[in-house]
C-alpha cells in the first residue's frame, strides 16, 4: 500500500559542500565519547565506573527514571574517564577503544517467531531502546506505553544531511528485520516514508505502510509526515526512529551484536572534499574532518548533525548518538559594513527586501554562522506560515511557550511538534528568536506538568 | 580597517554599562553585528528587523518627496491661482516649490525623528534593552500624515505622547496595541482640534492669511462634506495635486509603494487587498442608498454618499492608511485569515466614519485605531477555529 504525501510549504536551504557519494573508512578513533545530554531528559546513573573494561554493547549507564533503560558502549575498551560538570552532572563517558573489538553476544533471534514482550525485553536489555523516540515531547520512548503507530522517515530534505537512499543501500536484510520487530510493538502501522523520486531500499519492505513524499524541507521531518498521515491527538503516542538506527537494530537481531557503525556524511562549505565516512557512534570528528582538508582552519564551526538542528561540537568533539551528518561551516564572527541595508546576493532570504536569493532558486550558498541581525521582539507576522506545513499557528504556539501557558500550548497543537519542526521558522525569523529552544523548553514544561 | 576595530573595542568597553544600548544602536547602524548563532539553527536568513523597516522607509520616500513639492505647489497655487495648463515640470517640480516645501516639511521630519528616537534611546538605556527599530518607520510616517503647518512644538509633544503611551508602556516595539504613528495623529487631532481640522490647515500659511485674501485650504473631502463644489479633476486626485496631509495625497505613488511592499513580501497583500475591497463595498452601499432615493440632496451627507464608490480610494488619506498604516504587523491581525477580516473592516469603517463624521471628514485613522483594538479579538476567534478543529479530531478518535 502506498500513499503520497505532498508538502508545499517549506524552504530548501541549498548549501555548498554536499558530500560526494563515495564512502571511505574513517581512521579509527582512540577515544569514543557518549554524552548523556544527547538523550534529552534522561538523568544517567553510572554502571561502568571509571577504569572498567567494557565490550561493545555493554551498558555504560541507565536512566534514573527507569532502570531498564540502559545505554550501551559503542566500542569495546576501557572507560578512561567520566567527565563531570557543575553539580557533578555527568557530561560524558570516554572510552579508550581496544584494537580488537569484542562484542557482547545478545543472541541472534528469529524476529518472526518473537512476540511483543520478547522484542521489547530484547531491545531494552541490549541497550538499543534508546534509538526509539516518541512524540509528543521528542524524548526516548517510554517502554510502558503502546504507540498508535511508528513512523520512519527515509526522505532527506535537511540541508547537507546524509542521503538516506545512499547510506542504506545494501542493508535491506537488517532493515526488514528491524521493521518486522517494530511492527510487533505497535497496535497500528509502521509508516515508512521514502522520497518520491529516490530509489530507497526502504521502498520494498514488508510489514510497513510505504508513503512517497515530495516537497521542500521540512517534508523529510518525521513530524510533518505524522501530521499528514495520522496527526497526534492528546493522549496518543507515536514512536519514531531514524532509518540508520534501524540498521543497527536489524544487525543486532540477526547476529546478536550491537554494532554502532554508521555511514555518515561529512559536508559543508569549509571542507575541501566533502564525502561519506564509515564510522561509529561517538567517534572523534577530527578523524574525519581533517582527512578531507579544511579551508581557513581557525574559523570553522564543526556541527554534529545538520546546520538546522545539530550540535556545535568543536573540532575536538565527537559524533552525537543520533547524528548521521557532520557539517563544517565558517564561523561568522565578523562585522559587515551597512550589512542591514545593502543589497545582498550571497545569503538566503525568504523576502525580496534588497535580497536577491529569489532570483537564483538553484544557486548554492556558503552560509556562515552569523545571525545577520540582532535578537528582537516578535514583530513580523505571516512569514513563518510559509515554511511551516502543519495545521498549527506557529507564532501563537511560540508565544504560548514563551509565557508557559500550558492550556494554550495543549490547545494549539504542542503534542504534534518537536523542536526540529521549528528549525525553518527559526532560520527565517526576522527577530532572530531562538524558536527551537523555546519549543524545547515548552515541551519540557509540559512533560513535567502533564506527563 | 580602522573604524571597525575601534568600534569593536568601544563595544567591549561599553559592555554591561548603562550606555551600552545607545552605543550598540549606533554601532549596529553602521555595521551588521558579529553575533553568531548559539542555539538551534546554526545558519540564519539574511533578513533582520532593520532591513524590514528600511524597506518600508524606501517605499515611503517617494511620498515624502512628492509631499515636499506639493506643499510648495499648493501654497503658490493658492496665492496665484491654479495654472490653466498644468505642466509637471513647469508648475510642480520646480525650485520654488521645493524650497518652500522643504522648509516646511523637513523640520517636521527632523522633529519627529529627533524627539521619537530620543525617547526610544532613553527607554532603552533605562530598561537596559536594545533600541528596537520600530520607530524608524513611525518617525517617517508621522510627518507624512500631519498638515503642513503643524507647529513643531505640537508635533514634539504628540510624538512624546505617542511613543511613551502608545508603545513604551506596553514594553516597546512588538508589544504595542495601537499603531504609534496613528496614536500621535489622534493625539494631535483630539488635543488641538482647532489646528487639525477645518478648512485652513492644509495649505501653508492659509490660517494666518484667512480673512485677508481669503486663501482657501480646503481638502477634497472638506468640500464634499460641506457640499461645496471644487474643480480638481480625477487625475489631480489620483496623482495627488490636491491639498491634504503631506504624504497622503498621491494615490499613484502610494500604489507604487504598496506594490513594492507586496513584491518584497514585507507588507501584507491580504490586508491591502481586503481593505480596498472594504472601501469599495461601503462606497457601493452609500451609492446604493443615494440611488434608491432614501436620501435627498438637501441632506448634509448627500455629497459624500454620492461620491462614486471608487473615488473614495483616491481622496483623503485612505490609500496611505491602507498601504502603510493598516499593514503594521504588530498592531494588525497576526493570522492570515484574521488579516482578511481586519483589512476589510478597516476599509468599510473608514468610509462609514468619513461620511458620517461631522467634525472631520476623514475616518481612516480612527478606523485603523479601532481595528487595532479589535485585532487580537479577531485573532482569538481565528485561532479558536483551529483549536476546535483539533478538539473535533480528538472526539472523532475517541468516539
Amino acid at each position: 500500500m502506498s500513499k503520497d504525501i505532498r508538502i508545499r510549504k517549506g524552504l530548501d536551504i541549498k548549501l555548498i559542500g554536499e558530500a560526494e557519494k563515495v564512502t571511505v573508512d574513517a581512521t579509527r578513533s582512540n577515544v569514543y565519547v557518549i554524552r548523556p545530554d544527547d538523550f534529552h531528559s534522561i538523568i544517567p546513573k553510572v554502571i561502568a565506573k571509571q577504569g572498567t573494561e567494557v565490550k561493545a554493547g555493554a551498558p555504560l549507564f541507565y536512566s534514573k527514571a527507569n532502570e531498564k533503560l540502559i545505554f550501551p558502549s559503542p566500542v569495546s575498551g576501557e572507560v578512561v574517564e567520566i567527565v563531570r560538570g557543575a553539580k557533578r552532572k555527568i557530561l560524558s563517558f570516554k572510552i579508550l577503544a581496544d584494537k580488537e573489538q569484542q562484542y557482547v553476544d545478545h543472541g541472534a533471534k528469529d524476529v518472526n517467531a518473537m512476540n511483543r514482550e520478547e522484542i521489547k525485553e530484547y531491545l531494552l536489555s541490549s541497550g538499543s531502546w534508546a534509538f526509539i523516540k516518541q512524540r509528543p515531547y521528542d524524548v526516548i520512548a517510554d517502554p510502558e506505553t503502546t504507540p498508535k503507530a511508528i513512523f520512519i522517515s527515509g526522505y532527506t530534505t535537511a540541508p547537507l544531511e546524509a542521503d538516506c537512499d545512499y547510506v542504506l543501500a545494501g542493508k535491506e536484510k537488517e532493515l526488514q528485520a528491524a521493521i518486522t520487530a517494530l511492527s510487533k510493538l505497535t497496535e497500528g502501522d509502521v509508516h515508512v516514508s521514502v522520497g518520491k523520486k529516490g530509489d530507497s531500499p526502504l521502498a520494498n519492505l514488508n510489514n510497513a505502510t510505504i508513503h512517497k513524499v515530495s516537497g521542500p524541507h521540512p517534508a523529510g521531518n518525521v513530524g510533518v509526515q505524522i501530521a499528514k498521515v495520522d496527526p497526534i491527538n492528546k493522549g496518543e503516542v507515536v514512536w519514531v526512529i531514524n532509518p540508520q538506527d534501524l540498521v543497527i537494530i536489524g544487525e543486532l537481531l540477526l547476529t546478536g551484536k550491537f554494532n554502532a557503525e554508521r555511514t555518515i556524511a561529512l559536508a559543508g562549505s569549509s571542507l575541501k572534499k566533502p564525502k561519506y565516512f564509515k564510522t561509529k557512534i561517538g567517534a572523534e570528528v577530527s578523524t574525519m574532518v581533517y582527512d578531507s582538508g579544511v579551508n581557513d582552519e581557525a574559523n570553522i564551526r564543526v556541527i554534529s548533525g545538520n546546520v538546522l538542528t545539530g550540535d556545535n561540537v568543536k573540532p575536538d568533539g565527537h559524533l552525537g548518538y543520533y547524528h548521521n551528518t557532520i557539517t563544517v561551516i565558517p564561523e561568522g564572527d565578523d562585522y559587515e559594513f551597512f550589512g542591514w541595508n545593502k543589497p545582498i546576493f550571497n545569503k538566503i532570504s525568504p523576502s525580496r527586501a534588497l535580497t536577491f536569493s529569489w532570483l537564483f532558486p538553484n544557486k548554492k550558498y556558503a552560509l556562515d554562522t552569523n545571525t545577520n541581525g540582532e535578537h528582537r521582539a516578535f514583530v513580523v507576522t505571516g512569514s513563518y506560515e510559509n515554511v511551516f506545513p502543519f495545521d498549527i499557528y506557529p507564532l501563537q504556539l511560540l508565544k504560548a511557550c514563551a509565557v508557559n501557558d500550558l492550556d494554550a500550548m495543549e490547545q494549539l497543537g504542542m503534542y504534534e511538534v518537536a523542536p526540529e519542526d521549528f528549525a525553518l521558522t527559526e532560520f527565517i525569523c526576522v527577530s532572530k528568536q531562538p524558536h527551537q529552544q523555546i519549543i524545547r523548553e515548552g515541551l519540557d514544561l509540559m512533560l513535567k506538568e502533564i506527563g | 580597517m580602522g573604524l571597525k576595530e575601534n568600534l569593536h573595542k568601544l563595544k567591549l568597553k561599553y559592555k554591561d554599562k548603562k550606555m551600552a544600548p545607545a552605543f550598540n544602536a549606533i554601532h549596529t547602524f553602521l555595521y551588521l553585528p558579529n553575533e553568531t548563532t548559539h542555539s538551534g539553527s546554526h545558519v540564519r536568513a539574511a533578513d533582520d528587523l532593520k532591513r524590514t523597516m528600511n524597506t518600508v522607509i524606501m517605499a515611503l520616500v517617494p511620498c515624502l518627496i512628492f509631499g515636499i513639492f506639493n506643499a510648495g505647489y499648493q501654497y503658490y497655487s493658492a496665492i496665484n491661482g491654479f495654472p490653466e495648463q498644468f505642466s509637471l515640470f513647469e508648475h510642480f517640480i520646480n525650485w520654488e516649490n521645493f524650497v518652500l516645501g522643504a522648509s516646511k516639511v523637513l523640520p517636521l521630519v527632523v522633529v519627529s525623528y529627533g524627539v521619537g528616537l530620543a525617547v526610544e534611546f532613553l527607554f532603552a538605556v533605562r530598561k537596559g534593552h536594545e533600541v528596537e527599530e520600530g520607530y524608524l518607520v513611525t518617525g517617517m510616517l508621522v510627518p507624512l500624515i500631519v498638515p503642513v503647518d503643524t507647529p513643531l512644538w505640537m508635533l514634539a509633544i504628540a510624538v512624546v505622547f505617542g511613543v511613551v503611551i502608545g508603545k513604551e508602556v506596553f514594553g516597546g516595539t512588538g508589544m504595542n496595541v495601537l499603531n504609534p504613528a496613528l496614536t500621535i495623529r489622534a493625539f494631535l487631532f483630539f488635543s488641538y482640534p482647532g489646528w487639525m481640522s477645518g478648512d485652513k490647515v492644509w495649505v501653508h500659511s492659509a490660517v494666518e492669511k484667512s480673512g485677508v485674501d481669503a486663501l482657501s485650504g480646503e481638502t477634497v473631502l472638506g468640500y464634499l462634506a460641506n457640499a461645496k463644489s471644487f474643480d480638481y479633476s480625477v487625475a489631480d486626485m489620483f496623482y495627488g495635486f490636491i491639498p491634504g496631509s503631506i504624504g497622503e495625497t498621491s494615490a499613484f505613488l502610494i500604489l507604487l509603494g504598496g506594490l513594492f511592499l507586496i513584491f518584497t513580501k514585507i507588507g501584507s497583500w491580504r490586508i491591502m487587498l481586503s481593505a480596498v475591497l472594504g472601501t469599495l463595498a461601503m462606497g457601493l452601499i452609500f451609492n446604493g442608498v443615494v440611488n434608491a432615493g432614501w436620501i435627498t440632496e438637501s441632506s448634509k451627507f448627500y455629497a459624500l454618499m454620492n461620491l462614486e464608490f471608487w473615488k473614495h480610494l483616491i481622496v483623503g488619506g485612505i490609500a496611505f492608511g491602507i498601504v502603510f498604516m493598516a499593514t503594521d504587523p504588530v498592531t494588525a491581525s497576526q493570522t492570515n485569515k484574521g488579516k482578511w477580516i481586519y483589512g476589510f473592516l478597516i476599509g468599510f469603517i473608514s468610509i462609514l466614519i468619513r461620511v458620517f463624521n461631522p467634525a472631520y471628514p476623514e475616518g481612516v485613522f480612527l478606523a485603523i485605531l479601532l481595528m487595532n483594538v479589535f485585532a487580537p479579538t479577531i485573532d482569538h476567534y481565528v485561532v479558536q477555529g483551529n483549536i476546535k478543529k483539533r478538539m473535533k479530531r480528538l472526539k472523532l478518535k475517541t468516539a
